[in-house]
């Protein structure tokens, strides 16, 4: 069945920890992972909650096949109340991390409650305590990582953590595992340092068993293997040069957001893409190091890069001239062309720093961007700032990072997200945001389903819940035209359906640029139970999508919040492809809204919550 | 023909599968915690190293088990634990350099690789080729190649 069919409940108010029993009925309707943890949320806490009180909780949340052979089966999800945006969060990581919580014997761990006292979280197999942070509280992601290790002389295991960002109170705080693994958006590890839990230490040998069908699983892992290994985005590109094979694909589509989405593409795309950390110095070396697989996964898109040492950012700083987690696309594009900063070294090291302080570095790298067209417009200036802050200036990327995850100086303003700070400088407009999250690297109007996708993703701009940059650039699974909104209502919902699914299995989305339903069917089919078709989980899928929209909307969120800054919808994009195009998002809401079974104010109808068992 | 398992660490990316693959070939249950091949990060220099026995042909393990529970098993040139023999002594792990036979707790016994009798789950189910099971004689055949393919072109 795949499951462990337990769930360890940590109240850290009362400093207690309790086994109990998986709700089996609602792992058959909802999975695992983003599914099965949006229930217990949704079960178990007030929409209204205030994010940041005790009454918020915190779900660390493995899928059934996490841990299990199948291909890219690492993942585990922190499912919570966002502070950022106010909607139900669900932040998705990969790395070691997921599947040692799967090997300790446990599906999820929900956290509520607010301890006393900084603590951390201790998991040896069966076996959970709650111990005082002491030192760990106030250090880096990094070193409590290696401090808990030590601490609890368990060297194999694997640490989920926050650093200074989420201690102090940034609203896109990341939780990090595994050093440079993140749950990185919608400010999931603000709700962990509110909580006062430093981190969660997790060492599992009790390995996952009970697969439903252990042969068929296997035929069926093997086969989706196979599929991966022979696509050419997931058997090589991704591979090769990460997800930072996007930067120049996106950038001649003209639909990469510049210099705070003002312009759609990067004259120095070039110098921060995959190819560019392939690039060999002088000295023979190049950014990228090598690739890094998370657990179990056959596609190794992860990205291990060494900053030249004799870069200033970090000549005299011997820790930062080790390899770490290098650039991602999305990372590289916020704190890159959305910064319009063009050195890869530069960004490298803003990335280290976000990872070693646990910020998401797309919130982060956009909401400096967009401090920045403010400085440029006059609305803030250096008695503000305290320092110049220009786009195109690693040296105010850097300060401002620093500043961020310390809290202090304008880093308080930062660390704000650049909804709240802009509207604090009262200049709203420029803050690139749907329901208070900022953009991920796509520009809506050179790809006209993205516009769609982000207005109704329940987590706020997001390029994770419906990726139809697939369709629209790469044409998987089919071509679309990105410029024409024809179709793209049925194209986001079909996305988002099977993406909830995907997101609540185990498995990562990236495989989807190989693998269809026929693929991830099988062996979910074959790990959990007969009943799980291809129908049955597109319908669960479409069910965890409408879990959450009812959560949203009883949280306060209408149709109105359906939409995307008016520089999107009426400023044309310059240059490129899309040149002269605004997104047209008129045009696609009111169908996606009829296909959805919703009413044309947004809320799911009566027909629509029992049609999905609701 | 002999055959032995063959590493070639640059090839690795750290995935896991192979830890998977073996303890699901003896137990039936992913659990790398009891796998007999094991992957090493080296984190801050982003290496990855499947590490696992050699099967030495004067095995130390062998040599230094008290009670003769480590026999030879010519016909695939691996040396394997007899587990109604070992009473979880732990000398062979002294004994061993390589710290590629382990005490495992959850059964009492050493345990270590036997090549799955001759078709290592292990290198069946590496991803990138970084272990293979090939003829005995060739990995340093394939080192040798490696060099000598480094020697200039030869000046006409």
């Amino acid at each position: 069945m795949a499951w462990t069919k337990k769930i360890l409940r940590v109240n850290l108010t009362q400093g207690k920890v309790a086994s109990e029993a998986l709700n089996m009925d609602w792992a058959r309707k909802y999975l695992g992972q983003r599914g099965l943890a949006s229930k217990y949320l949704t079960e178990e806490v007030d929409p209204k909650v205030d994010a940041l009180s005790p009454g918020n909780k915190l779900i660390f949340a493995t899928g059934p096949l996490t841990g299990t052979m199948a291909s890219t089966a690492a993942r585990f999800s922190v499912i919570t109340k966002s502070p950022l945006t106010g909607t139900i969060a669900c932040s998705n990581s990969g790395g070691y991390f997921g599947a040692e919580l799967k090997y300790a014997g446990w599906d999820m761990i929900i956290l509520e409650g607010k301890s006393p006292k900084p603590v951390v979280l201790i998991i040896e197999n069966d076996k959970a305590r709650l111990e005082p942070a002491n030192e760990l509280w106030g250090k880096s992601v990094w070193e409590a990582d290696a401090g808990i290790k030590q601490r609890f002389q368990s060297p194999e295991m694997k640490v989920a953590g926050i650093g200074g960002a989420g201690e102090n109170g940034v609203l896109f705080a990341a939780i990090v595992n595994d050093l440079h693994r993140a749950a990185g958006r919608s400010g999931v590890g603000t709700v962990m340092g509110s909580k006062n839990l430093k981190a969660i230490g997790v060492r599992g040998t009790l390995g996952v068993g009970n697969i439903h069908n252990p042969a068929k699983f296997m035929e069926a892992v093997g086969a989706g293997k196979a599929v991966l290994k022979a696509n050419a985005v997931t058997g090589q590109g991704l591979p090769t040069y990460g997800t930072q094979v996007l930067m120049n694909v996106i950038n001649e589509s003209g639909a990469l957001p510049t210099r705070n989405f003002k312009e759609v593409q990067f004259e120095s795309a070039g110098k921060i893409s995959g190819e560019a950390m392939h690039a060999k110095r002088p000295d023979g070396s190049a950014n990228l190091l090598t690739t890094q697989a998370c657990f179990g996964c056959t596609i190794a898109c992860g990205r291990v890069s060494k900053i030249d040492p004799t870069h200033y950012t970090v000549k005299d700083k011997p820790q930062y001239q080790k390899a770490s987690g290098g650039l991602e696309y999305e990372n590289a594009w916020s704190l890159g062309a959305d910064t319009g900063v063009g050195d890869l070294e530069a960004i490298t090291f803003v990335n280290f720093l976000c990872n070693e302080h646990g910020m998401d570095p797309i919130t982060f790298g956009a909401t400096v961007a967009a401090a920045m067209e403010m400085y440029e417009a006059g609305a803030i200036t250096d008695k503000d700032t305290g320092f110049p802050l220009k786009f195109g200036s690693a040296e105010a990327l850097i300060k401002c990072a620093e500043l961020t995850a310390k809290g202090e100086g304008f880093g308080k303003m930062l660390g704000l997200g650049s909804k709240r700070m802009c509207e604090k400088y009262k200049r709203p407009e420029m803050s690139m945001t749907v329901k208070g999250q900022e953009f991920p690297a796509y520009d809506a109007r050179g790809i006209q389903g993205m516009g769609l996708s982000y207005a109704t993703s329940n987590r706020g701009a997001c390029h994770l819940r419906g990726y139809t940059v697939s369709s629209e650039i790469l044409g998987i699974p089919v071509k679309t035209d990105p410029l024409s909104t024809e179709g793209k209502a049925p194209l986001v919902k079909a996305f988002q359906d099977a993406t909830a699914v995907v997101d609540s299995s185990g498995l990562c989305l990236f495989t989807t640029f190989a693998w269809g339903m026929n693929e991830i069917q099988p062996q979910i089919q074959a790990a959990c139970g007969e009943e799980f078709t291809v129908d049955y989980l597109m319908t669960l899928g479409e069910r965890v999508w409408n879990l959450e929209r009812r959560f949203n909307n009883a949280a306060g969120l209408t149709a109105k919040d359906d939409t995307l800054p008016q520089r999107l919808l009426k400023e044309a994009a310059k240059t490129g492809p899309a040149k002269g195009k605004v997104n047209e998002l008129g045009k696609m809401l009111p169908q996606y809204y009829e296909l959805r079974g919703w009413s044309s104010d947004g809320v799911p109808t009566k027909d629509t919550l029992q049609r999905l068992g609701l | 023909m002999a055959k032995a398992l063959h590493i070639t660490v640059e090839k690795c990316t750290g995935c896991l599968q192979c830890e998977m693959a073996c303890s699901y070939e003896k137990e039936q249950v992913f659990n790398p915690s009891h796998s007999m091949i094991r992957v090493f990060h080296f984190h801050d220099e982003g290496r990855y190293v499947p590490y696992t026995c050699t099967q030495c042909a004067e095995a130390w393990c062998m040599q230094a088990c008290p009670v003769d529970a480590i026999k030879l098993d010519a016909t695939l040139d691996r040396k394997v634990v007899v587990n109604a023999s070992c009473v979880g002594c732990k000398v062979c792990t002294i004994a061993c350099p390589f710290g590629t036979i382990n005490y495992q707790p959850h059964t009492g016994k050493v345990a270590k690789c036997d090549l799955c009798g001759g078709d290592p789950a292990c290198a069946k189910f590496c991803p990138t080729g970084a272990i293979s099971f090939v003829d005995a004689d060739i990995p340093g055949y394939l080192k040798m190649k490696a060099w000598a393919a480094k020697t200039s072109p030869q000046v006409a």
